[in-house]
């Protein structure tokens, strides 16, 4: 009874972390589409329900009655698990996301290892989708999200050290509790751009979102979906963003910690700094979306490889040198 | 405890079936596949054992780098086409011997390693460093990598740059009449060579060829 009793609570928790975090991608949608109309002067969505808010929820009522398409000459097991790995790994990432001092999921050791672990197997629904098609469009779209993703995996890897080596700790909590005197985004500013562009290059947004570059590709990898296991892809898709501001606010923007410690900024909880922050960094996105246009594939590799690789490493070993020579290296 | 073991029995026959399947799967991106669920089913099980660094390491590098490529070569290859020919044909079957030959010797290395380790664990107690639960592994490791075995560090890392120098010096080639674009020419085109502003008298027109 006790062991019942512990799992139902667990999943609560669960439910509590992943029904706010699916209404959010809905409404972030919304707002993705609202802020790219408005650098157009357009209006965007704004026609169901107050100011638009409920169109995300209109569409997915219509990719839910929408027929699913399973192509003839498609490997038909891996078509269909191709959209359920996408949206799992991007849920399952939320776990170890911490919202506040002690109000996390799962508080492990680990964590930032498991959050590139997770993302890093995120490649794995998009090469599945467009292997399994058994079509032209959506195999070049995988083929280019292989690559890109591990090109970009590599220095998203490097700056996440420099970070380590401030911290001394793999745990989140601890990340962001190092950053109490001062923000790792004042010391660590280049980095937090080379994530920036890498967070964009990992999540296949503008202006590198040549997988589904829909002038080359039609849809990339989605094209040969449709109804409910579009939605899912792109439900995924909008969850890793999502995944990657949290990420960016918690290594560099101090997480849930306010910006100044003084009166009327510290009774705010944590929580809604970090929800701030992750918009903060979402609006960015979304005005990186209107504002640039796509990259070529060869600009796209030597970027990552030849720029931003070498850059990140000699900053790591300038880091690690400062670190060294000032006597901060952080201590068990 | 109970629910300890039920976890590990799950993840280790998921690992041993999917061991299977890598081999006995006729087409080759399913093996690749099959690959990957063995990869993340065996970090599952060195996350039990409590070696999380370890488990989380084998996932990043493993499963998100080296199985993307394995997957990227075998799906370029089109293998699915000739995925028949290799079990039917003849000529192809010298290759089984060799592989009987490998496979055995791997299971008597295991068997010597296993065997030293049940029945003479004094030989390996002297060797291996004490392990302490008061670290998280992630620093203990560190501590034993760069302290008392610095040099074998350093050394598997020089081995591994001078085989990734070796692999694309081998496979880099200049080849003629390739058309590459220079960065620093595109950047440093100037509006006077691009475009020319030419008053056009009326009726006549002007010539833009020459």
């Amino acid at each position: 009874m006790d062991q019942l009793n512990l799992i139902f609570n667990e999943v609560y928790k669960i439910l509590f972390l992943l029904i706010p975090v699916l209404v959010s991608v809905a409404m972030i949608v919304w707002l993705d589409r609202r802020v790219w109309a408005f650098v157009q002067k357009r209006q965007g969505p704004n026609v169901v329900g107050p100011f638009g808010l409920l169109q995300s929820l209109a569409d997915a009522l219509k990719y839910i009655f929408k027929e699913i398409i399973i192509p003839a000459s498609s490997n038909k097991i891996i078509f269909i698990l191709a959209p359920i790995i996408t949206m799992t790994l991007a849920l399952i990432a939320w776990a170890v996301i911490p919202f506040g001092e002690d109000q996390v999921l799962a508080n492990i050791n680990v964590g930032i290892l498991y959050i590139f672990a997770v993302s890093s197997l995120g490649v794995y629904g998009i090469i599945m989708g467009g292997w399994a098609s058994n079509s032209k469009y959506p195999f070049l779209g995988a083929i280019r999200s292989a690559a890109q993703m591990v090109s970009y995996e590599v220095s998203i890897g490097i700056i996440i050290i420099n970070v380590l080596l401030c911290v001394g700790s793999l745990n989140l909590s601890d990340i962001v509790m190092a950053q109490q005197n001062m923000w790792f985004i004042i010391p660590l500013f280049p980095m937090f751009v080379i994530f920036f562009i890498s967070s964009l290059a990992e999540t296949n947004r503008p202006p590198f979102d040549l997988p589904e570059a829909e002038a080359e590709l039609v849809a990339g990898y989605q094209t040969e979906y449709s109804g409910m296991m579009y939605a899912m892809f792109w439900l995924g898709e909008y969850a890793n963003i999502l995944l990657m501001c949290a990420l960016g606010s918690i290594l560099f923007l101090g997480g849930w910690l306010s910006p100044i410690d003084l009166y009327p900024f510290n009774i705010i909880p944590g929580v809604f700094w970090l929800i701030f922050k992750i918009l903060f960094l979402f609006i960015l996105f979304a005005l990186v979306k209107a504002v640039v246009p796509r990259y070529r594939y060869d600009q796209l590799m030597r970027l990552g490889w030849k720029l931003f690789l070498p850059f990140s490493l000699s900053y790591v070993i300038l880091t690690a040198s400062y670190l060294f020579y000032f006597n901060l290296l952080p201590t068990i | 405890m109970i629910s300890h073991a039920i976890f590990f029995y799950i993840f280790s026959i998921i690992a041993i079936i999917s061991a299977i399947m890598v081999t006995v799967s006729k087409n080759t991106v399913h093996s690749v596949f099959f690959l990957i669920l063995d990869f993340i089913s065996i970090s599952c099980l060195f996350i039990m054992i409590g070696a999380e660094f370890l488990g989380m390491i084998m996932l990043i590098v493993y499963v998100g780098a080296v199985a993307v490529l394995f997957l990227f070569v075998v799906m370029m290859l089109n293998v699915a086409q000739q995925k028949n020919q290799w079990f039917v044909s003849k000529e192809n079957s010298s290759h089984i011997p060799v592989g009987l030959i490998i496979s055995a010797i791997i299971f008597f290395e295991l068997i010597i390693v296993i065997g030293g380790w049940k029945y003479k664990p004094e030989l390996f107690k002297a060797n291996s460093s004490q392990v302490t639960t008061e670290v998280s592994n992630t620093h203990s490791l560190g501590q034993i990598l760069y302290t008392d075995y610095i040099h074998i560090f350093q050394i598997s890392g020089m081995i591994l740059l001078i085989a990734m120098i070796g692999a694309i010096v081998l496979t880099f080639r200049k080849r003629e009449g390739v058309k590459t674009q220079s960065y620093l020419k595109q950047i440093s085109r100037e509006r006077s060579e691009g475009v020319e502003v030419i008053e056009v008298p009326s009726n006549r027109g002007v010539k833009i060829d020459d």
